[in-house]
């Protein structure tokens, strides 16, 4: 909503300047994002001081020293009379553009140039050059104690302030000038008034036919067909107008809230509705079939030429304005191109009406645009003031037009009285946090137009205005009273609390030890976008069991994505093709699992992709070796650790793109992958990580206007507590066995032959070597453990070890066909 | 072999024996004069100690005394002089440049807009607050029924809402948590939510179809209006210094009444106006208000018993004007020459 200072000024004296209204209004009413000054034209202009002058002989110039403040003199050569030496004056420095005036119709761009031979770098302006009056005769002396160089802005008090007030949905009554006075005067003590151009018009002498549904005078039938589409609408006729250019004074009120002035009749209904807050249209009444005025849904097939010149096709979701034959207006929204007025038109019919919000919001979703006159009747107007805005509306078009008001209809009825909502003084104080006397409270709400009564007790009985529509509740009440004390004067005591009875979500907790377990690791945390096209590089085609969204932002990227990895793999190609191949990322968030009818399944997961260098180089190591499948398996482990604390975890060996799958406590919660890109040649292979931390839940927690206090979860810490094993008090003792094992076998299952045979005084078994070539047989490769055992109450002796070598070597060749590697 | 001629080769290694030490230039130096004067197999002590055998029984006495004071000066000589080699060693020595870098590992880093989270979830634990937690893909109830948004009303219009089905929606705030919350436990709730909201909002320069919020709602008995202005006064010092200045401006949120915006003065400019602050001299930090007593009735409390009051910010617009990022994509992009810049 934008606001003109001297327009609000017009409908409260309050005898402030922009800034404090802007300040006042923010604090109480609503916030103030714009302080626009309309004659943003004078900016560059700063204040000069004349330091030297001097005559150019055989000239009326004279050439000046001239102080901007920027530190050194200017020449300047000027051709006024009363240039004075001491005295301070608009200056424009070269560059600065002098606005279009009576004296320069097309502008002027002050550059440096040469004057007689005199250099002269800007000009000392006269009030005509500046449209600031029509003084032409000399410069414009400034009475100010300014430093030279201060923006002329700053020194006077020049034009209109456009103050841009962001009106949230709930009041709808402050998209108007009106609306914001009405605040105004309650918090300055101000009196609320008409404006003079209001208070001045001649009363509207014809009275109002009116009907249920349908009125009709000489020349005019008004007829609503629903009156829930449109509870009332108003009408008037007047004759004898010429249409040409607004006065002055309508002109500025048009502009000063950003608007064009049209025409005569098209600005008086701008004025009254940002002046007013009352939408108006005014039709040609001779464009009007059979001069009716039909309230009613467009009928499928109907089309609408709209005044912006586009065809509109309708339906029966939309209200039009009809005439007999056709329809003529979008209701509420925009009216026809063919009804509009036009400098021939002579009689109109000037349209009054409150339209149902439900129906404009449907209407102009539906054509898909939103107008001054759709955006207030969805948010609601003041119903009950349609008569007086007919009145008022009528008699300004016909003073303003030359014309006469010949008829006035009105079919509908005025809205039921508002219902009183009580409000105790004792509840305001209890939720403000400090006492409010009853009187307080009555004065406050009675200043802004609320009827007040006394109720039971204490109580307040107070019945909202007709052009509050977000007034129903206590409250409702309470915030009225809150804003207009202040909210800075309300107090701010840090006072004692109970703790309380909600736990630490898990998720997050283990989302806090992932996260750090993963920075320690040399990784780069990410908050990636979850959208994904359902593509990916080496598979082909789309996927189609993702969850989609149905409105998109990005067709490309439609869906939600079920891996973490499916993003990473993008970030990953994106970092290559900026010549990044040092890739280490990863991410705590959601994958999302389309369920059919029901939400989808939510779950937090952490994703992990590690390409290129393990560390960065080093002068002891050039080329310092890639990240492999071997540091993914670690990473693994050390998540799933970090994520899952105390639950034994376990890396399953896996087929394909999987390396191996996480098990933990027994269930597989993730995988480990190599990840394929659209990568270049020189990338090094990526590999990937990707682990469930648990489901986040979507069903309702209970029914609404339930709870499900009594099932409230309990959450005890995870995991086994650690046990002491004793220190051991004997020495150990340890040996390595080098063995050549055919390529059909795992060193998982020479391992577990291994522990099964060592029996419980192994104490730690280390693969340690893994080697391949000269001198081993084709077909084997060589694998070395080192086997650590410790008798728990004596030392071993060197002959047991020798026994169990040999028992050790007998069993792997029995069972594996592993022999022991000679030298 | 007489006394004499003992204590006279006895002398004489005393003597010799300092510089010998002294001249031990490294370890393995030193080694080798303590085995050539103390060594066990032919050290020049070692030698002369085996003819103590040789001397008369009456001077035996006298040439072991002597003997030992020797001995134990040469090894207190050689242990200081070893300790003087090792701790040389330990300081570098010629073959070390210590100029040269350290062998590093990579090393990680949070988000940025993780640490913005970290440090609000840090203030407000401080404050006894918990952190709960609720699913991004929500039923339009939660979202926005509960949350008492009038049905097909223009405050909708502030929430440019993306669908996942026929009443679901990927949540456009944290605020469906408040719900959740209260529906699950009884008060007192103290709790933060942080999560991730999502907006029909083209991607550009400032705005993001995903972002994080961080919600805040206190719901007990007699929780008042001024609670809320000295907790999030509290907050806003704490964050961004003990001198900082709030105000509080009347908005509308339909789940909070009284509804208010809170602002701190503007950091650049010390509230004189700059570009920063738009020349408002204060930078808007959160939205909060009294929580609606619908809110109440809608998770099964008694509006009448219980108060509460909420919050909702955006750490990503505080993290952007943080550490001055010019487009808020970048900080989605994952470019780890940007993610590098926050390691630790």
């Amino acid at each position: 909503m934008n606001v003109s200072h001297e327009w609000l000024s017009r409908f409260v004296p309050h005898g402030r300047d922009a800034a404090a209204i802007r300040d006042l209004i923010t604090a109480h009413v609503a916030t103030v994002e714009g302080f626009e000054r309309l004659r943003a034209d004078l900016a560059p202009f700063v204040v000069g001081r004349v330091v030297e002058s001097e005559r150019i002989p055989d000239t009326k110039l004279s050439f000046n020293k001239v102080d901007d403040g920027t530190g050194t003199l200017l020449d300047v050569v000027c051709g006024a009379p009363n240039v004075t030496v001491g005295a301070k004056y608009p200056f424009a420095r070269s560059g600065t553009t002098v606005p279009p005036s009576a004296k320069n119709p097309a502008g002027l761009l002050i550059e440096k140039r040469k004057i007689r031979g005199f250099t002269s770098n800007g000009m000392l302006c006269s009030a005509q050059e500046l449209n600031l009056g029509e003084d032409a005769d000399g410069i414009l002396e400034l009475q100010t104690d300014a430093a030279p160089g201060t923006p002329l802005l700053d020194v006077l008090p020049l034009g209109d302030v456009r103050l841009v007030v962001d009106v949230l949905p709930n009041r709808p009554d402050l998209l108007s000038h009106l609306g914001v006075a009405r605040e105004v005067a309650a918090l300055t003590g101000a009196t609320l008034q008409r404006p003079a151009e209001l208070a001045s018009l001649p009363p509207v002498s014809a009275t109002p036919v009116t009907g249920a549904r349908e009125a009709t005078t000489a020349g005019l039938t008004v007829r609503v067909e629903d009156a829930a589409d449109c509870p009332r609408y108003g009408a008037a006729v007047i004759e004898g107008l010429t249409v040409g250019p607004s006065p002055d004074w309508l002109r500025a009120c048009v502009e000063a809230v950003g608007g064009r002035s049209i025409n005569n009749l098209v600005d008086a209904t701008n004025y009254l509705l940002h002046g007013l807050g009352q939408p108006m249209h005014a039709f040609d009444a001779d464009t009007l079939a059979d001069g009716t005025v039909v309230v009613r849904r467009a009928r499928a097939g109907e089309t609408l030429v709209t005044l912006d010149g586009t065809e509109r096709k309708l339906d029966p979701a939309m209200l039009v304005i009809a005439d007999a034959k056709a329809p003529v207006a979008l209701a509420g929204v925009m009216g026809g191109r063919d009804s509009e007025v036009t400098a021939r038109t002579t009689r109109v019919v000037l349209e009054v009406a409150q339209f149902g919000p439900a129906v404009v919001r449907a209407t102009r979703r539906k054509v898909g645009i939103s107008t001054d006159a759709s955006y207030r009747f969805e948010r609601g107007i003041d119903g009950a003031a349609v008569p007086e805005m007919l009145a008022t509306g009528a008699a300004l078009l016909a003073q303003l037009g030359g014309g006469r008001v010949s008829a006035l209809l009105l079919a509908g009825e005025a809205p039921a009285a508002r219902a009183a909502v009580t409000v105790r003084p004792a509840r305001v104080g209890m939720l403000l946090g400090e006492p409010v006397p009853a009187a307080e409270i009555r004065a406050r709400l009675e200043s802004i137009g609320f009827a007040v009564a006394a109720g039971e007790g204490e109580a307040l009985r107070v019945t909202p205005p007709s052009w509050r529509h977000d007034v129903s509740r206590e409250v409702d009440l309470i915030e009225e009273v809150a804003r207009l004390r202040g909210f800075d004067r309300l107090p701010d005591a840090l006072e004692g609390a109970r703790p309380g009875t909600v736990p630490d979500h898990p998720l997050f907790t283990a989302y806090r030890r992932v996260r750090d377990a993963l920075v320690a690791e040399g990784l780069l945390e990410v908050r990636p976008l979850p959208f994904t096209s359902g593509r990916a590089f080496g598979r082909e085609g789309v996927r189609d069991d993702l969850l989609r969204v149905r409105n998109p932002l990005a067709e490309d990227e439609p869906f939600l994505r079920d891996s973490l990895l499916d993003t990473l793999a993008r970030r990953a190609e994106y970092n290559l093709n900026r010549m990044q191949g040092d890739v280490r990322l990863f991410e705590v968030g959601t994958a999302f699992t389309a369920r059919g009818a029901a939400l989808p399944r939510e779950e937090h997961r952490v994703g992990v992709l590690v390409m290129g260098a393990r560390r960065p180089v080093h002068f002891t190591e050039a080329q310092p070796p890639a990240y492999d499948a071997w540091d993914a398996k670690a990473l693994a482990a050390t998540v799933a650790a970090a994520a899952h604390p105390g639950a034994p975890v376990e890396l399953v060996p896996s087929e394909g793109a999987v390396l191996w799958r996480i098990q933990v406590g027994g269930v597989v919660m993730g995988e480990v992958t190599r990840v394929a890109l659209d990568a270049p040649v020189w990338a090094k292979p990526a590999f990937g990580i990707e682990l469930r931390l648990g489901e986040m839940p979507s069903e309702p927690v209970a029914g609404r206007g339930a709870h499900a206090h009594d099932s409230a979860p309990s959450r005890a810490r995870s995991g086994e507590p650690v046990r002491y094993r004793p220190l051991p008090l004997t020495p150990a003792a340890e040996f390595d066995l080098a063995l050549l094992v055919p390529d059909a076998v795992l060193a998982a299952q020479v391992e577990r032959v291994l522990r099964e045979v060592s029996g419980p005084q192994l104490e730690r078994i280390v693969l340690f070597d893994e080697f391949r070539g000269t001198g081993i047989p084709a077909g084997t490769r060589s694998l070395a453990w080192r086997l650590t055992f410790r008798h728990p109450e004596r030392t071993l002796r060197e002959k047991e070890l020798e026994g169990r070598r040999a028992q050790l070597l007998k069993t792997l060749e029995a069972q594996l066909g592993v022999r022991p590697r000679t030298a | 072999m007489t006394l004499s001629e003992f204590l006279a080769s006895l002398d004489a290694l005393a003597a010799e024996a300092p510089a010998r030490i002294e001249a031990a230039a490294d370890l393995d130096a030193w080694t080798e004069v303590r085995n050539a004067l103390v060594g066990r197999q032919s050290g020049r002590l070692t030698d002369l100690l085996a003819n103590l055998i040789q001397l008369p029984k009456e001077d035996r006495r006298e040439g072991g005394i002597r003997a030992n004071t020797v001995k134990v000066a040469i090894e207190e000589a050689l242990e200081a002089r070893r300790l003087a080699l090792a701790a040389a060693a330990a300081t570098g020595g010629p073959a070390l440049d210590p100029t040269m870098p350290a062998r590093e590992r990579w090393r990680g880093a949070v988000h940025p807009v993780s640490l913005v989270i970290d440090e609000v979830v840090e203030i407000f634990r401080e404050l006894g607050f918990t952190i709960a937690l609720g699913p991004e893909a929500e039923h339009a109830w939660y979202n926005f029924g509960a949350l008492n948004f009038p049905p097909d009303h223009p405050a909708m219009d502030l929430h440019d809402t993306l669908y996942v089905g026929d009443e679901q929606v990927l949540r456009t705030h944290t605020s469906p948590v408040q719900v959740r919350t209260l529906q699950q436990y009884p008060p007192p709730v103290r709790v933060l939510a942080p999560g991730n909201v999502y907006r029909s909002d083209p991607f550009d320069p400032s705005h993001a179809p995903m972002f994080s919020q961080i919600e805040g709602l206190v719901v007990d008995e007699g929780v008042s209006f001024a609670d809320l202005k000295a907790t999030l006064s509290h907050f806003a010092r704490r964050f961004f210094g003990p001198t900082t200045k709030t105000r509080f401006r009347p908005s509308y949120f339909p789940f909070t009444e009284p509804s208010a915006e809170m602002d701190v003065q503007c950091g650049v400019c010390r509230g004189a106006g700059c570009g920063v602050c738009k020349q408002s001299g204060w930078v808007e930090i959160l939205g909060s208000g009294m929580v609606h007593p619908a809110v109440l009735e809608a998770a099964g409390l008694d509006s009448e018993k219980y108060t509460g009051w909420a919050f909702g910010m955006g750490p990503a617009r505080t993290a952007i004007s943080r550490h001055g990022i010019p487009d808020i994509r970048i900080l989605y992009d994952s470019d780890v020459r940007f993610l590098d810049q926050f390691a630790r």
